[in-house]
This record gives structure tokens, sequence and C-alpha cells, in this order.
């Protein structure tokens, strides 16, 4: 299946090895001109790399090409059986917990029994019988601790650990890619799974809950009343909220990635280091680091449903996703532009 | 970047080369991480260094300020810390750390508690006596205020809205609701002067006389200099009791220099130590709430709970709260006056604590309840000292319960002097 494709004048030549396991690489785009070369690795694994040319357009180029291997990142991402199924499981969780609220109230009673604290169970769920809207909160506030992290975990963990593992690792980088771009390109791809893990949680929760529950206004836990439109509204934002609160977490998963060959070791480590800090966090005697620790204002995308919406913690949030984002993204470039491949 | 850079340098040279520049690599998230380390550990020491320059005034001036405070419309964030030291004897003292103050600090909580007692949030509002809690308040005019504890992913919130109050516990969904509201302004006026200036009986310059007089007996009042609180500039106003025996060492209240408005209540205890109340504005504004903050209407579905006689839960839990030591309910006898009085009631059933003596309780029951206190003897016969940082209570073994912000030195000595 050896293809050439001849281009344009700025002599470009791109050596692409496509997979039987369905890896896509990176697509030439004709009109930009480039030659690319596609040949099977014979692990049934693909590799891809261009060679620039010197000539003018370079950097128009380089963009295309960087935004050329995010996308086949990206493709492979969503293509693995592995990532379908934990998205499976992910929008699995609001039918259950919208069917159990929906069996437990339909002799008319209350969540737990209602009582001072709720009743316990995840954030909203006292709400969700009035509106369906609040299935949406309650499904994120259900899957944020654990399962959303744990998912993002093994994307992002098996992200160059699996490469290494698989023996690919060293095609994607044959070409002068360049590994930082590579690493770019694959904390993209993991930073776009965050997203459509978030929204595939609460689009999966607002069919569910449209189906059983009524919907209408919005009462907010202020007790303010919001329309419907508003109300949708908050949930994306909440929705962009809480896939950036996987922000810190991606970025730990990439470092822990480029630590190890072991695709396995790296998301094991990953979700290991997620349930240690989630613990940590439930120590009070340690409460003096809990304000430094990823998950410590994940609730805080409640705040939005406030009126008017407290700010405080929500930016203490994206401000700590951006801290890790910045510390372990730059030590897993530090880490992987060092780093000798050998497989 | 060329992938195989490393790989590239063979001779040892390179590789010594290659291998420092691996170790540079690393610098970049050890800078990242020192610069936000660097910036979380110093931008709130420069933030609240330095106290704003204002002109001076007198303690006089100031209570006048205070007094003459028209501050009708506000909003804000409050952060209450109470670290009373023990929780269990926490309940019902928030109202009353203040005796000498007279209602001019603390306005928010004791507000809170006169608003709230036409519905029924005293339990959740205990809450607020131990720990650290976040609060939002809201005013505009007499006849609307809104009080929010901010909880994780859930609110309580008591609204007052013209004739009606409404609590509404997002977190279980079920609402309170009384249409007896101007009995609660009412109430809320007593405690909370500022909220509802329309109630303070005086004009402003009598009402600093006789706070002034009323404080010179027991209080000394001073202006001590000047604070910034929630970025505004404020001075600081200082009560400390003049008679020994008290537990209270100092209060602090600072003063908003341009409206008048108390924004922070910090009670800090004789013996040291961190502030027992510590509550403050984080964040405050003084222009109108919207109006939809003040409207509430139950959604089908939140539990609603009406509240019958509104008049008597004032009279029960409120009156209990805010005025145990003016000797308000039947049975309470106040010894002594200003910071050291005592309340002195009796135990249903002339009876003291069960302690281990006794058989009606088990053991260990009696056990925990005799490790929480000090067993002490004196001329009225023999009790239990309990103590918190601020409030301490006697306990005599035939029933009677002196409670006060004393030492405990104060309350025997109270209890001797009772026989």
């Amino acid at each position: 299946m050896s293809r050439a494709e001849a281009a344009g004048s700025d002599g470009r030549a791109a050596a692409e090895a496509a997979g039987s396991d369905g890896r896509a690489a990176a697509e030439a785009a004709g009109s930009d001109g480039r030659a690319g070369a596609e040949t099977v690795g014979s692990d049934g694994r693909a590799a891809s790399g261009v060679a620039l040319g010197t000539g003018s357009g370079g950097r128009a180029v380089s963009l295309a090409w960087t935004l050329g291997l995010f996308r086949s990142e990206l493709s492979l991402t969503f293509r693995r059986w592995r990532t379908l199924a934990l998205l499976a499981v992910l929008a699995a969780v609001p039918v259950l917990v919208g069917v159990a609220v929906r069996i437990e109230t339909s002799d008319g009673g209350s969540i737990g029994g209602g009582g001072p604290d709720g009743g316990g169970g995840p954030a909203f769920i006292a709400q969700v019988t009035n509106n369906g809207l609040f299935l949406v909160f309650t499904a994120l506030a259900a899957t944020l601790p654990f399962f959303l992290p744990m998912a993002i975990g093994v994307v992002a963990g098996d992200a160059i650990a699996g490469e290494a593992s698989a023996g690919t690792l060293r095609y994607l980088l044959v070409a002068p890619a360049g590994r930082t771009r590579l690493l770019l390109a694959k904390y993209a791809s993991t930073l776009a799974f965050c997203l459509v893990a978030t929204l595939v949680v609460a689009a999966s929760a607002l069919a569910v809950g449209a189906l059983l529950f009524p919907l209408g206004e919005v009462t907010t836990i202020s007790g303010t009343r919001i329309s419907f439109t508003d109300g949708l509204l908050r949930a994306l934002l909440i929705a962009l909220v809480v896939a950036a609160s996987l922000i810190g977490v991606a970025a730990l998963g990439l470092f822990v990635s480029t630590l190890t060959n072991s695709g396995i070791a790296a998301m094991a480590t990953t979700v290991g280091l997620l349930i240690t800090v989630q613990i940590v966090d439930q120590i009070p005697q340690l409460h003096a680091v809990h304000p430094y620790l990823f998950s410590h204002y994940w609730l805080s995308f409640a705040d939005l449903m406030r009126e008017p919406v407290y700010w405080d913690d929500l930016v203490k949030n994206l401000g700590l996703q951006g801290l890790y984002a910045g510390v372990f993204g730059s030590a897993a470039w530090a880490r992987f532009g060092a780093k000798d491949i050998a497989t | 970047m060329a992938p195989y850079e490393p790989e590239q340098d063979s001779n040892e040279a390179g590789e010594l080369r290659a291998g420092r520049r691996k170790a540079v690599r690393y610098v970049v998230p050890l800078a990242v991480a020192g610069v936000a380390a660097a910036t979380i550990g110093l931008v709130p020491a420069l933030a609240t260094s330095g106290d704003p320059d204002l002109p001076d005034v007198t303690a006089q001036e100031l209570i006048e300020k205070i007094a003459a405070s028209d501050t009708q419309q506000l909003s804000g964030t409050v952060k209450i810390s109470t670290d009373l030291g023990l929780p269990s004897f926490a309940s019902g003292m928030t109202g009353s750390f203040a005796p000498g103050a007279g209602g001019a600090g603390g306005g928010d909580e004791e507000g809170g508690d006169g608003k709230g007692s036409a519905a029924d949030p005293s339990a959740k509002l205990m809450e607020l006596a131990t720990g650290t809690h976040t609060l939002r308040v809201a005013a505009d005019g007499p006849d609307r205020q809104k009080l929010s504890v901010l909880d994780d992913a859930a609110e309580y919130s008591l609204i007052h809205n013209g004739d009606d109050v409404w609590a509404y516990d997002s977190a279980s969904n079920e609402a309170y609701h009384s249409k007896d509201g101007g009995k609660a302004g009412e109430g809320a006026g007593k405690h909370g002067g500022k909220d509802l200036p329309k109630n303070v009986p005086a004009t402003p310059k009598e009402f600093a006389e006789q706070a002034l007089k009323a404080a010179d007996k027991s209080t000394s009042v001073k202006v001590d200099g000047s604070a910034q609180v929630a970025g505004r500039d404020a001075y600081r106003l200082v009560l400390k009791p003049k008679a020994s025996g008290s537990t209270v060492g100092q209060i602090t209240i600072a003063v908003d220099a341009k409206t008048g408005t108390p924004l922070k209540f910090t009670l800090s205890p004789a013996g040291g130590g961190s502030a027992v109340v510590d509550a403050g504005f984080t964040k405050v504004d003084f222009g109108k709430p919207a109006a939809s903050t003040f409207d509430f209407k139950p959604a089908k579905g939140t539990k609603v709970t009406e509240e019958g006689d509104s008049n008597d839960t004032f009279r029960h839990e409120g009156g209990k709260d805010v005025k145990d030591f003016k000797g308000a309910e039947p049975g309470v006898n106040v010894i002594g006056e200003g910071w050291t009085s005592i309340a002195e009631l009796k135990l249903p059933g002339d009876q003291g604590l069960p302690t281990s003596a006794s058989d009606d309780v088990p053991q260990e029951a009696a056990k925990f309840l005799d490790s929480l206190g000090d067993k002490v003897k004196g001329d009225f016969g023999s009790g239990t000292v309990f103590k918190t940082r601020l409030v301490n209570a006697l306990i005599t073994d035939d029933g009677k319960v002196y409670v006060g912000a004393v030492t405990k030195d104060a309350l025997l000595k109270a209890a001797n002097a009772a026989q």
C-alpha cells in the first residue's frame, strides 16, 4: 500500500506509515504542496514524519503540519476501542443516576428521605426530580472525582509510553517533526479527550434528564430563578469548567508517560496518583497542602450555579490547573526532549 | 529541533554537553514551580502590607459615623472563622459574645439570627459557631435582606422580602416559609442596627454618646489606626473590657472610612492565641443588589414547611440566643454587668449533670462527661467547669448553671457569692 503523492513547489516530502490498528497518519494537505509517501510499518503501527523544505512559507507549512499531526493524534485517540469503551462507561453513569433517582422517587418520595444534609449522594441530586437539567450537574459531580480523571489518566498515560511500548515512538520521530511538537500534539489530543469526555457525560445526562424528568425554569442554589435557556448556558459553562479541571491530570499523566516505556505502568501510576491525591485531600490533618492538590477545587464548578456566581474558587481552580499544566507540561518536555528513544 | 540531537554527540565532550543540556531542560519546570510559589507567597503579603493613611478621628466621632451610616444597600461576601475550642458549647453563644458592644459589631450574624428566627434556620446557623464559613449578604433597604451560607456545591439562604421570610436549603431542596415578615424584621432590627437603620431609636449623635457613656463604665474605647478590609480603607475601633475576669481580650471593629459601615469584627481572647471570632467582608459593594436576588419562589417539588407562629419561635429561639445575659428568659438571673456578667440558671429537676457517681447513666457516658470538664469545689458545694476559649460554664451538682465570658475563678466567685 505504498503511495506517493507528488506535489508542490516547496519540496516537502512526508513519509507516512499507516498501520492496521487504525492509526491515521497525517493527511497530506493537497494544496499546500507536499510530497508524501506512506509505508506500512512491519509492526502494523504508523509513524509519520515530514521533511520540511526550506522554501518560502515554511511557517505556514509548519503550522499546517502541526495541525496535521494533531489531527492524526486525535483520530488515533478516538478510533481506539479502549477510548470508545471509556466514553461508553462515562455515558452510562448519568443513565444509572437518572434511572435510580426516577425509581426512588416514583412513589412521590424524595431522595434519601430529605433531611438537612440532603440524604447524601452527589451534589444537586435533590433537585433532579424538579428539573432534569440538574442531572447534568449531578452526573458531572458524580463522575468528576473519579471516572473522568481516570479516563484522562488512561489516555494521557498511554500517550508517549504507549507508543514506546508498541515500538512506534521512534517511527514517529524518524522525520524531524520535532519532539516538542509531537508532545504538544499528544497533549492537545489529550485535552480534546477531556473536553469530549465531559461533553459526553453532560449530553447523556441532558438526554436522560429530559426523558425522565420535567424541564423548565431553573432554581439556582441561591434560591433565585433563571430561565431554562440561561440554565442550559450555565450547564455548558459548567461542562467547560469541568473539562478545564482535568487539565492538571492530563499534564501529570503526560509527564508520567514520558518516564516509562510501559503504557500500562504509566496509566496505573497516573490513576494511582489520582487516588492518592484524592485521599490526601480528605485528611483534615493535611489541610496545609490541600490548596495545592489538583483535585481540591474540582467541585467549585457548582459555584456557577450560585447567583451571583461566586468566582473565587473557580479562579483558584483554573489557576491551579494552569500551574499543573505549566509545571508538569514543561517537566514532560524536559524529560521527553532529552530522553534516549530506544524503542 | 532535530530529534536525534542527543545521539549525535558521540565523543565524551559531546556526551558531557548533552548531559548538561538535559539538566538545563529541567530548569524550566523548576522555574515555573518556583515562580508560582513565589507569586502565591508574595502577592498576598504585598497586597496586605501598608495601612491606608486616613485623617485622625476620635472614638466618639467614629461611633457617630457608624450610627449616622445610612447604608441601606449593600452586598458582599463575608468570611467567618470561629474557634471557640469546644464545639459542644458553641451553640447559642454566637449572639451573645459582645454584651457591651451595643450591637455595633457582629451585625451580620446577629441580624441573621433575628431574621431567621421566623423560619427555622437556627440549627443551620449554629453551624457558623464552629469552623470557617463563607457567607453572602445582600441588603436593599429595611424590607429586603438576604443571607446565604455557602456550602460545598450547596447553599443555605435566608431571604427576607417584604412580608415573606424564606429559608431555602439547596442541599436537601427544602424551604421554610413565614408570612410574618414584619415581626421578623423588627427582630432583626433590634440586633442588626446596621441593616435596619430606621429601628435605631436615637439620633446618631445621641446613639454615639450613649454608646460611649455605656462603654465608659466597663470598656475602654479607642481608635487604633487604620486597615484595609475588602479593598476599602477602614478605621480600627478597639473595645477592651476594663474589669479583670473577662475572657474577652479585645474586640476590634474595622469601620469603613467612607460609609461608616462596620466591615470586620474580630474578638480576641484574653488568653492570647488566634481570634475566637473573626468575621469580615472579603468583598463588599455598596451598590443596589439586583432585585432578583430577593425574589424567591419555591420550585415545583421543593418541600415547603410553613412556619405557624413565628412570633413564638422568635421568643423561643432568638430570645434564647441573644438575651441569655439580659435576663429575658424566666429563670435566668444575671450576676454582674458588662463584660463580666454571668448568667445563672437552673437545670430542670434540681439535679446536676450525671457524674460517674450516679447510677442513671452508663459509666462510659458519665466518664466522657467528666473528662470534658474540671471538677471544682467551693462554698457552693461541688460542680464541674466546662471551658471553651471564650465562654466558661460551671454546673453545680445541685443543678445550677453559671455561664459567662469570664474566667473560671470569676465563675467560682459568683457561685460562692450566690449562696
